[in-house]
């Protein structure tokens, strides 16, 4: 095994280690190791197993089921555009729209530089429509904000 | 561990310090709702701006008041003063506020929204008698920004830990429950199953361990009052909590939330460690023989998890998906042990229903629903919020008297409530009483409380679409009526947006939702064809339009709809990856 593997691993282990609760299982331990490195290595699947005594077909049957796990490692920046049914109705698809060919993109995956993703309901919805940029909640969003606050990603970088 | 006398007299100086020390306290509403309106720019600008004018000021996070709309809401109070607010407060606003009304007495005419308390303030508003809080009785959300739920202390100055004092030390169990019974409290999840029939179920299971869970998944898009009560008051939810465990003999208790939403996680987290910290839980709660632990437990995105036995799988680490019944869960449920499932809201009237009594509680309200309804107003509305008002009320009052009716001077044209598994109502509907069981006949349920308010420029096959292409992506996958279903619901719904539907459709439809209904494992699948059933019920022509006239009736399905088209299990991203089987005997 090479050190790199080893290293990931370390981590992976340190994650799931360190979750202070009583009900430790398979899902929380997917989402310490979520929480820790953006997305879940294949690696992750085994130690996972391990530490849960359980096989990789059951950790796989968990993180392939829930919407919010990811197998690779995450880009820069990640983008969430709120999809919902009052978004909906607040012109959500102007932004999805936009956003999409500002990235070069046909549907939700990775860019260069941003992950991006349809979330069912970020939870703002007085505030529609609604978009996250790496955990900041943006309300009231146009295609036009939308546009410039990914350049702004850009011009951080 | 400190009494209940001390806490509270150590609670009361605390407040009193707040509100009558000797520095200005400001309060900042940094809920979801805040957020995303841009409450933490204002936050940070006030700590900046407070350390450049060198005044000294308490700075709080508060949860939400209610009335989004005014969002970002910053909210100051002076020793011995009023509290004052400043809404919809932009971070270049700030400066200005921030040296008029702490640095020269004189109050900025910008964003002024007005006071609330004594003495009063000539010449600006009382905020109490805006509608969007005079039509409002708050119970669940009584602290709601008005306290730092990172602060146990203010709560309990608030009348916090009286109820579960009164239950633990006044009240045998099964007295408790008839008290909960009594106040004719309903389920608040969707259900409106009455909460203490529901408690009583568990008393004489067998146990320890027996749990109390609560559910907090909350996926409806268009309903963010359990994240609203949790990052507003999560202590109200640990009390009731309690109060619930001790009725029904309950040792553990799990909060069940959805992985990602931080706010509401964290505020959580905080409050549970100051309530173990503060003798409040754990062993011999306030001195007591009862004990109680209560810890938070994430679900991933699944949408189904919110239903009781598919949440017993994922706080047991597995796929959400539902298990079948019997055995119910208040014999066999997590772990195969008696459990109660309650929703967020729920839980949360149970300490002022302890506090005041059932014949207080079943006051308000009308018929068989009693108490307030927590309603989450958005859409097309002038004035969204986070409304907890006395059922009862008609859905045009809550439209037009609190949100100040349809935006842009724009007719009604539907109202969506109870969540994507609900229905639409049309514009006549607007004297219809929010009481779960009227609107039930009318043809929509109240749910969980969301009330999306459509206007004239959507089509209905526009606002369907989106609904089912929402539980067509939610379906778990376990029974094929439902996985199946959908899929065949969503293509029908599709074809028909894009003028290319058949005559034969509509009669397509209601034959595959019919089925689902029949046939499916849990409410899911048997509830999904209730949005195409209301819409073809108040709004049939905006089909017929599509099909027999090839056009849209507002042009709203036109543009192409972008959503995530799957089925279970996700599978967009295994870059390449094969899942390795292996298999053990």
């Amino acid at each position: 095994m090479s050190s790199q593997d080893d290293t990931l691993r370390e981590q992976i282990r340190e994650a799931i280690n360190s979750q202070a609760k009583t009900n430790v299982n398979v899902l929380s331990s997917l989402h310490a190791v979520l929480d820790s490195l953006g997305y879940i290595p294949v690696q992750a699947i085994e130690e996972v197993a391990d530490h849960n005594s359980t096989t990789i077909n059951e950790v796989w049957g968990v993180a392939s089921f829930y919407t919010n796990f990811r197998f690779s490692p995450p880009r820069e920046n990640t983008v969430e555009i709120c999809w919902g049914p009052t978004c909906h109705l607040e012109g959500i698809q102007e932004v999805i729209h936009a956003v999409l060919e500002d990235l070069g993109m046909t549907d939700e995956g990775d860019s260069e530089d941003v992950s991006l993703r349809f979330n069912t309901c970020l939870g703002a919805c007085a505030q529609a429509p609604v978009m996250m940029v790496n955990h900041e909640l943006i309300g009231k969003v146009t295609k036009e904000a939308a546009k410039k606050r990914i350049l702004e990603l850009r011009k951080d970088e | 561990m400190p009494s209940y006398n001390e806490l509270k007299s150590q609670a009361d100086d605390h407040w009193s310090q707040l509100t009558n020390g000797d520095e200005p306290w400001i309060r900042i509403g940094t809920a979801m709702c805040g957020h995303a309106a841009g409450a933490y720019g204002v936050l940070n600008t006030v700590s900046s701006e407070l350390e450049r004018l060198g005044v000294k000021a308490r700075v709080d996070e508060v949860g939400c008041l209610g009335i989004c709309y005014a969002e970002p809401l910053l909210d100051i109070q002076k020793p011995g003063g009023p509290r004052v607010f400043f809404a919809n407060v932009k971070v270049e606003q700030v400066p200005e506020i921030l040296q008029a009304y702490l640095l020269e007495d004189r109050i900025p005419e910008s964003n002024i929204l007005g006071y609330l308390g004594t003495p009063a303030i000539q010449n600006i508003p009382d905020v109490s008698q805006i509608p969007g809080l005079k039509m409002q009785q708050r119970i669940a959300l009584r602290n709601g920004g008005i306290i730092a739920p990172n602060d146990i202390l203010q709560y309990v100055a608030n009348g916090g830990y009286k109820g579960l004092r009164k239950a633990l030390f006044e009240m045998q169990p099964e007295e408790v429950i008839k008290e909960v019974t009594d106040s004719g409290l309903r389920g608040r999840g969707g259900a409106a199953f009455p909460t203490g029939v529901k408690w009583s179920f568990m008393v004489r299971s067998p146990g320890p361990p027996k749990y109390i869970l609560c559910n907090c998944e909350e996926g409806d898009p268009g309903a963010y009052n359990d994240k609203g009560i949790l990052e507003s008051d999560p202590y109200t939810l640990l009390e009731g909590m309690c109060i619930a465990g001790y009725a029904t003999g309950a040792t553990n208790g799990f909060v069940f939330i959805r992985h990602g939403h931080e706010g509401p996680i964290n505020r959580t987290e905080t409050a549970i460690k100051q309530a173990y910290a503060n003798g409040l839980l754990g062993k011999n709660i306030l001195g007591s023989d009862f004990s109680f632990d209560i810890e938070v437990s994430l679900t991933g995105e699944s949408y189904v998890a919110g239903e009781e036995t598919a949440l017993m799988e994922a706080i047991e680490g597995r796929r959400s998906q539902p298990r079948y019944r019997p055995p119910f869960p208040a014999a066999f449920g997590v772990w195969g042990k008696p459990s109660t499932i309650n929703n967020v809201k729920s839980l949360s009237y149970a300490p002022e229903i302890i506090s005041n009594g059932a014949e207080w509680f079943s006051s308000i309200g009308v018929n068989r629903s009693t108490g307030t309804a927590i309603v989450c107003l958005n859409g097309k509305v002038n004035s969204p919020g986070l409304y907890e008002v006395p059922m009862g009320l008609t859905l045009g009052e809550v439209i037009n008297d609190i949100g100040g009716g349809v935006k842009n001077g724009k007719n009604l044209k539907m109202m969506q409530t109870g969540g994507p598994l609900g229905g639409v109502l049309g514009a006549e509907s607007l004297g219809v009483h929010i009481d779960f069981d009227e609107m039930r006949e009318a043809g929509a349920i109240f749910g969980s409380g969301g009330i999306i308010v459509i206007d004239e420029d959507t089509c209905a096959v526009d606002i369907t679409r989106n609904l089912v292409a929402f539980t067509q992506y939610e379906s778990c996958g376990k029974c094929f009526p439902c996985r199946l279903g959908m899929e065949q619901l969503l293509e029908v719904v599709e074809r028909i947006a894009a003028l290319e539907g058949t005559n034969k459709d509509l009669q397509l439809l209601k034959s595959i939702g019919t089925t689902m209904e029949a046939s499916s494992l849990c409410g899911h699948g048997q509830l999904g064809f209730g949005p195409i059933r209301s819409a073809l019920q108040h709004f049939e022509i905006d089909f017929t339009t599509h099909i027999e006239e090839k056009r849209c009736p507002t042009g709203s399905c036109l543009k192409p709809m972008i959503a995530p088209k799957n089925t279970r299990p996700y599978s967009n991203d295994f870059s390449g990856q094969t899942m390795p089987l292996q298999i053990n005997i």
